[in-house]
């Protein structure tokens, strides 16, 4: 059996390789008008499919979880910031869990 | 802006994201528990690792003893989303940083704290993200650790609605922008859209989330950069 020290050394160093080899490739600042447009618009393509639909799948219960998002997504539409977000979705979950 | 100022500034930031890795990095030393690493292993790993369903993984492989090339190179398929992110950051920082204090950034860049980056304006001080590794990074060990050594504290509801808040981020910082800018809009929609359709479909609905989530978003941002190029102003 082989030590789990090993495979956690495996984990840790793959993952931080992963991470790390963008910023020793590119050191400087992309002049490319392609380039930079696409590395622009990765974050909001990264975190809307990180976001839907996982986090509706994310709880006990399908409708807890539609209705955590939607609350999440009106309240961020209309101005509210990352807490307030945060606070209110995890609410209605919790409200509907406990409820259903 | 000093550098202690942005620090503290990081670490206040992410408080959220400390509370929410406190009590999601549970199930994480259950896991390793479960799977035979002690609960020193278990907190160690996720004091050197941070990276949630990476860390998944590599407990199954050392569970199923997968030989190490295997593992290493399931790791780096889990974590290939971490590739568009660091890319997406290496942007972000004042030209001409030095490149290690980029690399200890580097060792941290999960969903949630990239999230936060993207929230902040560029350029980005590395002591701002030092900051946010210092609120979150102790407190996803200590949720390792608890749950390695106690089992499962937390009732299972607040588990899901604390899973949401973190989820709940990502919509906090894309939906902003995507209100004033009808082609983030118009992706963003997309992206969910692709995502929904991919989950649901037989055999693709099977990739790890996190390899679905590169699939889509690299093809769309690149059709994106394509067809919307760059004006002056970022989009």
């Amino acid at each position: 059996m082989t030590n789990a020290w090993v495979y956690i050394l495996v984990i840790a160093a793959v993952t931080f390789l992963v991470r790390a080899f963008p910023f020793v490739l590119v050191r400087g600042t992309i002049t490319n008008p392609t380039l930079r447009a696409f590395l622009a618009y990765v974050p909001y393509a990264t975190l809307a499919a990180m976001a839907f639909p996982d986090m509706m799948l994310a709880t006990g219960t399908l409708w807890s979880g539609v209705m955590g998002f939607l609350a999440a997504a009106a309240v961020a539409w209309t101005g509210g910031g990352l807490f307030k977000v945060a606070a209110l979705a995890s609410g209605v979950v919790l409200i509907m869990e406990v409820l259903l | 802006m000093g550098r202690r100022h942005s620090f503290i500034l990081g670490a206040r930031d992410a408080l959220p994201v400390s509370l929410g890795y406190l009590s999601v990095s549970f199930t994480l030393g259950l896991a390793a528990r479960q799977a035979g690493m002690s609960t020193l292993q278990a907190s160690v790993m996720s004091l050197i690792t941070n990276t949630s369903a990476g860390q998944f993984a590599g407990i199954a492989s050392f569970g199923a003893q997968s030989p190490l090339m295997l593992t290493a190179l399931a790791q780096a398929f889990v974590n290939l989303r971490y590739v568009l992110m660091s890319l997406s950051l290496t942007q972000r920082f004042v030209p001409g940083e030095p490149l290690g204090l980029k690399l200890l950034a580097a060792f941290d860049v999960t969903d949630e704290l990239f999230a936060l980056a993207m929230k902040r304006e560029a350029p980005l001080d590395p002591f701002y993200y030092y900051g946010m590794m210092a609120a979150t990074i102790p407190c996803w060990a200590l949720g390792t650790l608890l749950g390695a050594s106690l089992g499962n504290l937390l009732p299972q509801p607040v588990i899901y609605a604390v899973n949401v808040a973190l989820y709940a981020m990502f919509i906090a910082v894309v939906a902003p922008p995507a209100r004033q800018n009808g082609r983030i809009l118009k992706l963003a929609a997309l992206s969910m859209g692709l995502s929904g359709l991919m989950r649901a479909l037989p055999v693709v609905g099977g990739i790890a989330p996190g390899l679905r989530v590169i699939l889509i978003a690299l093809p769309l941002s690149f059709l994106f950069a394509r067809r919307y190029p760059l004006s002056e102003e970022t989009p």
